[in-house]
């Protein structure tokens, strides 16, 4: 299927690509909604929550540069001594500046 | 004084969810413009790139969808590379669920209006139920704010720049999402489902179709913690 970009086939397709997005954002509540919330299906819920995130990150480590790597570690390392966001993110970002200017 | 209630959002938690990711927002703005940019270059309107972002609000599958848009449109790799980015959020919203269940659901819905990874991260790593959706709503709100600036800077200026370096940006992402992530939990229960999802994640990157990563790692890491005996919590009951 292929839309014409004349003719408003643009705004069509925006509009289609918008409404496919919020289906995803809606969707695992939906279905959440309907289904009976026992300790199996709270634990599945609440590990996977976490897992998101690791599976978005891991691949930035593995198939990121030097300083993208070492922004990661220097993240992880001040959030587990400080607890606090600001200062770790901080951290990391300065980290990957300092690497790439070494590094290049 | 009537007794607080911790569950219903008032417009100070937007405020406050506005405020607090305010600072992540401002690098949107880049994010935004190079999305801006590279929207003009492959030939679609001002207009058309800003109702995107506006609408869609989605930046990994719009930038992974940019070479779709020419003379003619092919809806089926568009939605299909939509949906396999855009999955992540089915999973986020179902473990965001907890939070949404006392609203009506003509304001859960709208609540995941604007559900991303960083409102959405935020909003996970702690906080009570109120806290949390203002974290979600102003949040979303604070991030739709600055990518739609970041877009207009883009197109309005986009002739003129080149585009900007991604991924200096994507690792500033990056350690956002790690910052909240590792802040979400305290206990070592985690890390076996979390090496899983990371396991997982790398698989699928190699083997399977682009873009499935996130969610076959994320249902990995689920399953693992499905299974793991809770010993300790069911031992102290």
């Amino acid at each position: 299927m292929t839309l014409s970009a004349a003719n408003g086939g643009v705004l069509l397709a925006i509009v289609i690509m918008a409404l496919v997005t919020y289906l995803t954002r809606a969707g695992g509540v939906f279905v959440m909604a309907r289904v009976p919330i026992g300790p199996r299906v709270e634990r599945f819920i609440n590990a996977m929550a976490g897992s998101v995130l690791v599976a978005v990150i891991t691949p930035m480590a593995v198939h990121g540069d030097g300083g993208a790597r070492m922004a990661l570690v220097a993240t992880a390392g001040v959030m587990l001594v400080l607890r606090k966001p600001l200062p770790a993110i901080a951290a990391g970002i300065l980290t990957a500046a300092l690497w790439r200017l070494v590094a290049s | 004084m009537t007794r607080p209630d911790t569950s219903r959002p008032t417009l100070g938690h937007l405020v406050d969810g506005f405020r607090r990711m305010a600072p992540l927002s401002l690098f949107v703005i880049v994010f935004g413009l190079a999305f801006g940019v590279a929207a003009l270059q492959q030939g679609l309107s001002a207009a058309e790139t800003l109702l995107m972002s506006g609408l869609v609000f989605a930046g990994a599958a719009q930038f992974a969808t940019l070479e779709l848009w020419g003379d003619t449109i092919p809806l089926l790799p568009l939605v299909a590379i939509t949906l396999a980015i855009n999955a992540r959020h089915l999973l986020m919203g179902a473990a965001f669920y907890p939070h949404l269940r006392d609203l009506s659901s003509g304001r859960r819905y709208a609540s995941l209006l604007l559900l991303s990874d960083a409102n959405w991260a935020m909003a996970m790593s702690g906080g009570t139920t109120a806290a949390r959706l203002g974290i979600l709503v102003g949040g979303g709100l604070a991030l739709w704010s600055t990518w739609m600036i970041g877009t207009g800077l883009g197109v309005a200026f986009g002739s003129g720049i080149s585009e900007p370096d991604r991924f200096g940006l994507d690792a500033i992402m990056g350690c956002f999402l790690l910052a909240m992530l590792v802040g979400d939990k305290r206990d070592l229960g985690v890390l076996l489902p979390w090496g899983a999802a990371a396991l997982a994640a790398l698989a699928a990157m190699a083997w399977l179709p682009p873009h499935a990563h996130v969610i076959v790692g994320a249902l990995a890491g689920g399953v693992v913690g499905l299974l793991l005996p809770t010993a300790r919590k069911e031992a102290s009951p």
